[in-house]
């Protein structure tokens, strides 16, 4: 029976790309609400593991949960409620803000009110009309970010979503997909002291493995700094 | 699942209105491969099985040309990826991208056509028209529908121009066949045929069975 106050649930999770295992025996529970932060050099499987929980990728060992749901068989049935921002923006370069939010909320079947307010809490409503190829990095991060929380996601998957922010927009982007949001979060960083703010509980991968899971308050910066060693 | 196609087409029309990638692409090599059969085979005027020929060859490899462009968008900007995370019926994007493909095919017809009349064609084409319409129709269903899926299979590989008409050309034999035993009797000197009903069926049926192939193994070619 799931536990309704559990976001995710990860039991011996691995998953390899041919035969490259990229993630092996992970498991962890996040309650609903709370933040989990993912430390881990390049190829550590951060987004690997974000993907998975996301739909995008199916595990090839152990069992997970999102939103009390099975992966991947009832992958149908949590899409509508995860908000997942990636390295892509998953935009269309030709079309305009606007316009592939409008998309997106077609297809997530929101109103369409909610585009120009996502919009607006982005601070994009005055570009909204250009197409995203005329964007800078850090305009399209922040289409991107409106695209992630849309819907209004009960789990928010952000693989280093401040990346391409300047100060004031990763400031102005906090009450969506920040600590003050209420949904659930799993954040991936490079950021040994800043990405610890607002976390609840801290993984750390190195080579596909769980070097360290603890409460973030417990976590010194010292072993994050080992995962890069 | 209605809305869902919807949105996909609003959104492939618009792509293809600003990027004029496929269509203008598949006309200029429809009409250019008609000069090239023009001056090639040093005749004026090509009537019966030679023109049914020509014609759909012409048409079939123009088609291909849209089919590598077919999920470009979708593999280069993330859009499956945005697709997959919503909470949609995958099998709409099958029916979005034939009905899209199906319709690039009709507009490069509107202008292949008259040019193929115009270029080689002996008799005149408005005698032919009224039933090639209804063989261009199931044609064009016919490689919509096979195209899709293929052009589905082939955009994960590296090789996805080389492999979409490796797959997509035996697949559609089938269909050019039909084609061309349907409209060699409408191309004839001394004005048009009967229409071989056996050959429309069997194109109506392969345009059938394919849809239902495609319909049962799409949602599997998106998956992980």
């Amino acid at each position: 029976m799931p536990d309704p106050h559990t976001a995710v649930s990860l039991r011996g999770v691995g998953r390899r790309y041919g035969e490259r295992v990229v993630l092996r025996d992970v498991s962890l529970e996040l309650a609903a609400g709370q933040t989990l932060v993912v430390f881990g050099p390049n190829g550590a499987g951060k987004t690997t593991l974000l993907r998975m929980l996301a739909t995008l990728l199916r595990p090839h060992a152990g069992e997970i949960e999102v939103l009390g749901r099975a992966l991947p068989q009832d992958g149908y049935a949590v899409r509508g409620r995860i908000g997942f921002l990636g390295h892509e923006a998953l935009l269309y370069r030709e079309l305009s803000g606007r316009e592939n939010l409008r998309f997106h909320a077609r297809l997530h079947r929101v109103a369409q009110r909610r585009v120009d307010e996502a919009l607006d809490a982005v601070g994009m409503l005055a570009r909204a009309g250009d197409p995203v190829a005329e964007l800078s990095r850090g305009m399209v991060q922040r289409l991107a970010i409106a695209r992630t929380v849309l819907h209004e996601p009960e789990l928010l998957l952000l693989d280093e979503p401040l990346a391409n922010l300047d100060p004031a927009a990763a400031a102005q982007v906090a009450p969506l997909i920040g600590a003050g949001s209420s949904a659930a979060r799993i954040v991936t960083s490079h950021d040994p002291t800043g990405g610890l703010v607002g976390a609840d509980l801290a993984l750390g991968l190195k080579g596909g493995r769980v070097a360290f899971l603890a409460p973030a308050a417990s976590v010194r910066p010292q072993q994050i700094a080992e995962l890069y060693a | 699942m209605r809305a869902t196609v919807a949105a996909l087409l609003a959104k492939e029309f618009t792509l293809e209105w600003r990027t004029r990638e496929s269509v203008p692409a598949m006309v200029l090599f429809s009409i250019a491969t008609y000069v090239v059969f023009h001056f090639g085979l040093d005749r004026d005027r090509v009537t019966g099985d030679i023109a049914s020929g020509i014609l759909w060859v012409t048409l079939l490899f123009a088609a291909i040309l849209g089919l590598n462009r077919l999920f470009v968008s979708e593999h280069e900007q993330g859009g499956f990826d945005g697709f997959l995370l919503a909470p949609v019926d995958r099998t709409a994007m099958l029916v979005a991208k034939a009905i899209t493909l199906f319709s690039f095919l009709c507009i490069v017809e509107l202008v292949a056509l008259p040019a193929f009349g115009l270029l080689l064609l002996g008799p005149p084409l408005t005698q032919a028209l009224p039933q090639l319409v209804l063989v261009l129709v199931l044609v064009n269903a016919g490689i919509a529908v096979v195209g899709t899926l293929v052009a589905g299979l082939a955009i994960q590989t590296r090789a996805r121009d080389l492999i979409v008409p490796l797959l997509a050309l035996p697949l559609l034999v089938p269909v050019m066949l039909g084609a061309a035993r349907s409209a060699t009797p409408l191309l004839r000197d001394g004005g048009a045929g009967a229409l071989p009903g056996n050959w429309i069926a069997i194109l109506a049926i392969y345009d059938l069975l394919f849809a239902l192939i495609a319909y049962a193994v799409f949602d599997f070619l998106l998956e992980d």
